[in-house]
């Protein structure tokens, strides 16, 4: 064995990648004795000292201080019979040079370490030969037993790593048959065997039904031959494909949710007064035959306060925010066909029969299924009106490329505190969602503030406003 | 108070004062009198077992540190608790250690290269618990103290408690494990079960960075009082005392007269593992105040003034110490790597198909490789 013997940092602590050496307490030429400290290294986790390997005469450092070093890579070198005579001057860098593994720092046993063989990567950094280079595989065509290990770094896309799909035939039924332990439980009170199963599992697993139909299908092999998932009577589940407006709410509800940084802020309010101008308003002749209702009043309130701060009716564009002085006011309505968000253009531009009968017009659209697409698109602020289901509040998720929506919770008749006496009051709960990347906590609790101070006097507030 | 500091005055069984001046006996607060009357041959033998602990125990550390072990949890400064404890323990006591007692485990005649096989990755420890009568390292803190609650629950069903060479179990945590979940369980059900059980607490201050103040507001040896049997605090850097107080506490145990918790309050004088770096959480000056404590010095002392031992002696000592590590670490750098397909072995007792074709697999894809034994 070669007297020169050269040290590589190692893994101090379990994971780490490298270390910065603060001090070398030995020289050039020293004799050292085993286990005497040559040096302090400071990783990632502590600093520590780090005592010699070998005794003997130090021949080389590596790395001045200050400097970080890769764990694997040469410190020093020692010179472990320094009284047998002069060594040849380039052996310690040499020896360096070859004992440098180049993949030291791959954790052991994943794709791309060392090869198996070199597999002392248990402890200090990786492979300890010279050669820390990765084998060949035998034969260039050889197929690649690699793709059967798991791949922990890429995540395979498509099918799993060995695939379980049925593949009736030889071979087959020696496999051990995937299925949960309950499963086999009931395959084995029913004496099925699960080997000549063929699962319609995920991963091709085998399912109670399975299990069942290859009771009441006879045997096994018959089941196997003929790879049909059998649904029996009485299926306890329903798959329904996603599309259409499942589909699109669903792909609406995520883009918004997972960008979008959402807050919703809660007011509760006294809608009496609301309620009384909607009595007084449909006792009008003009407005005998209109559609009025509260939800009408919510829209007038959102439209007025937007007006008071328009920075709610704008869309987040990236490196701008489009702050957009019109209010397609868009109305959440639950159809057959699902949740549909049709909008009425330039609402806040309506006068109040004219927003209620665009309203009225809107809904029943909605219902009959026949909204256009182009009410559907191009919303600026948005109404969900909770409370027609009968709850008081909801935390709304915001249409995608909107900053702000009501829900609107069902009004109560509710103990309420008025003019310093408890009474029986209409109180509502509204909640805003809005986007946090636009709107902060301040504006939009003023924007909801004003929402509600319309609601809770309308008649005042429309003349403090307009 | 500062961190780690000594405890209140009375509180403490203490036989040799850090000066190495002897104690005749403590009396504690139950009227149990300890005493320590050892032959000078003992009193040697003691501190040979310290000495040579401490030495291997160094030596383990550096071999981490040039890479040859993934991890080490030192024990330096708590020899004397480990070694007096340990010599207290009959052959039929069975001891139940955390991740650090490699000083218990020498005084269990286990071979001290057995626990750095396991870290360094090559094996699982690789003794015989029932033939040392000393469970595997474990690593889950606390999780041991139930381990041991139950062998105990065991030793009483058996009914191998009541006499005196009755059999008793001792359970070793440290102070931070006395905040988890298991080791109060431990203690309740020892405590309503009467088990033959010595609850060993290594009080070293800190539980990683974190000091004693943040685990307890109360000294733990007192927590016992809560679960109905007896505490008692003893000087942990003292192996005289360490050793009184764990005999009477195993010989109440094996009597059938029930749990005791002792914490033996001592320091860990280097870092909680080799991944640790405890300049970042505690300062130098109580580092120093716990040197002038050290339980090896206060032993060879004592042998001195007392002429018990003589300069060759530890001389003697000091050379079997270097020669056994020397030793260690041959043997260590020897450690054959497992082939990796053992990693199949021992999955199930009875084996199983998948783990079957999994080694199956494994063995063909190393084969895959040129130059292959395969």
């Amino acid at each position: 064995m070669s007297r020169m013997k050269t040290f590589n940092l190692p893994d101090l602590g379990e994971g780490l990648v490298e270390g910065e050496i603060i001090k070398w307490l030995v020289e050039v030429g020293q004799e050292i004795e085993l286990n005497q400290p040559i040096v302090e290294v400071e990783t990632a986790k502590a600093a520590v000292e780090i005592p010699a390997k070998w005794a003997g005469k130090v021949v080389e450092i590596h790395h001045p201080e200050g400097t970080t070093v890769e764990v694997g890579s040469p410190i020093i070198s020692i010179d472990t019979d320094p009284t047998a005579g002069d060594l040849e001057p380039s052996a310690a860098s040499l020896a360096a040079v070859d004992v440098a593994p180049t993949e030291g720092a791959v954790e052991p046993g994943l794709i791309g370490s060392p090869a198996p063989k070199a597999n002392a990567v248990l402890v200090g950094y990786g492979p300890k030969t010279p050669s820390a280079k990765r084998r060949p595989r035998k034969g260039d065509t050889a197929p690649a037993p690699a793709a059967a290990a798991p791949a922990p770094v890429v995540p395979a896309p498509a099918a799993p790593v060995e695939p379980p799909a049925p593949a009736p035939g030889a071979g087959r039924t020696d496999q051990v048959a995937l299925a949960k332990p309950p499963v086999r439980k009931l395959a084995k009170d029913l004496g099925v065997d699960l080997r000549g199963l063929v699962g319609s599992g995920p991963l091709g697993s085998i399912t109670r039904d399975d299990v069942l139909a290859a009771q009441n299908g006879g045997g096994g092999g018959a089941v196997a031959a003929a790879p049909v998932v059998a649904i029996p009577a009485g299926e306890r589940e329903q798959r329904i494909p996603v599309k259409g407006v499942r589909k699109l709410t669903a792909e609406n509800m995520v883009a918004s949710a997972f960008t979008a940084p959402h807050v919703t802020v809660f007011l509760t309010v006294d809608m009496t007064r609301t309620m009384q101008v909607i009595d007084r308003l449909r006792a009008l002749p003009d407005w005998r035959d209109v559609r009025i209702s509260p939800l009408l009043l919510v829209a007038k309130a959102i439209l007025l306060a937007a007006k008071r701060h328009p920075m709610v009716n704008s869309t987040w564009a990236g490196d701008e925010i489009i702050v957009k002085d019109y209010v397609n006011l868009g109305i959440a309505a639950a159809t057959e066909r699902g949740l549909i968000v049709p909008n009425i253009k330039d609402a806040g531009r309506l006068s109040l029969r004219e927003l209620a009968d665009a309203m009225t017009a809107l809904v029943q659209t909605a219902k009959s299924g026949k909204t256009p697409p182009a009410d559907m698109s191009g919303g600026t602020l948005t109404i969900t009106n909770v409370g027609v289901f009968g709850v008081d509040a909801g935390t709304p998720i915001l249409p995608p490329g909107e900053s702000a929506i009501v829900a609107f919770g069902a009004v109560r008749e509710t103990p309420w505190v008025h003019e310093g006496q408890i009474q029986i009051r209409q109180v509502t709960q509204l909640a805003m969602s809005f986007d946090h990347r636009i709107i902060d906590g301040e504006l939009g609790a003023k924007y909801l503030r004003d929402v509600g101070a319309f609601l809770s006097d309308p008649e005042a507030t429309l003349l403090a406003w307009t | 108070m500062a961190k780690g500091g000594s405890p209140p005055d009375g509180e403490l069984v203490q036989l040799l004062t850090p000066e190495g001046e002897r104690i005749e006996s403590v009396t504690g607060s139950d009227g149990t009198v300890y005493r320590a009357d050892f032959t000078d041959e003992e009193y040697r033998g003691l501190y040979r077992d310290l000495v040579i602990v401490r030495k291997l125990d160094a030596e383990a550390t550096a071999l981490q540190r040039q890479g040859e072990l993934g991890i080490w949890a030192s024990l330096l400064g708590q020899e004397a608790a480990q070694v007096g404890s340990g010599r207290a323990l009959r052959p039929q006591d069975m001891a139940f250690p955390t991740y650090r007692e490699h000083g218990v485990l020498y005084c269990r005649g286990i071979d001290p290269i057995m626990p750095l096989g396991l870290f360094r990755g090559v094996d699982q420890g690789g003794w015989d618990p029932n033939e040392f009568k000393f469970n595997m390292y474990t690593i889950v803190i606390g999780a041991q103290t139930l381990h041991a609650t139950g062998y105990a629950m065991g030793v009483t069903m058996d009914g191998k408690t009541g006499t005196d060479d009755g059999e008793a179990v001792i359970a070793y945590f440290g102070d931070g494990a006395t905040s988890q979940g298991d080791v109060n369980e431990a203690f309740i059900w020892a405590g309503v079960f009467n088990s033959p059980l010595v609850f060993f607490c290594q009080n070293n201050q800190y539980a990683i960075s974190e000091p004693l103040e943040r685990q307890t507001r109360i000294p733990l040896y007192r927590r016992a009082g809560g679960f109905g049997f007896p505490g008692i605090r003893v000087d942990g850097n003292d192996v005289l005392a360490t050793y009184a107080v764990t005999r009477a506490a195993l010989d109440h145990a094996r009597l059938g007269q029930g749990p005791t918790l002792i914490e033996a309050y001592t320091y860990r004088m280097g870092a909680h593992t080799t991944n640790d770096d405890p300049t970042r959480y505690r300062i130098a000056s109580e580092v120093e105040a716990w040197q002038a404590k050290d339980p090896i010095k206060r032993v060879r002392a004592f042998l001195e003034r007392e002429q018990i031992a003589d300069a060759a002696f530890f001389a003697e000592v000091d050379e079997q110490a270097k020669r056994e590590s020397l030793h260690l670490r041959e043997r260590v750098l020897e450690m054959p790597d497992p082939a990796p397909v053992t990693m199949f072995d021992n999955v199930y007792p009875n084996g199983s198909p998948l783990v079957d074709k999994e080694r199956e697999r494994f063995v063909e894809y190393q084969a895959s490789f040129e130059g292959s034994a395969h």
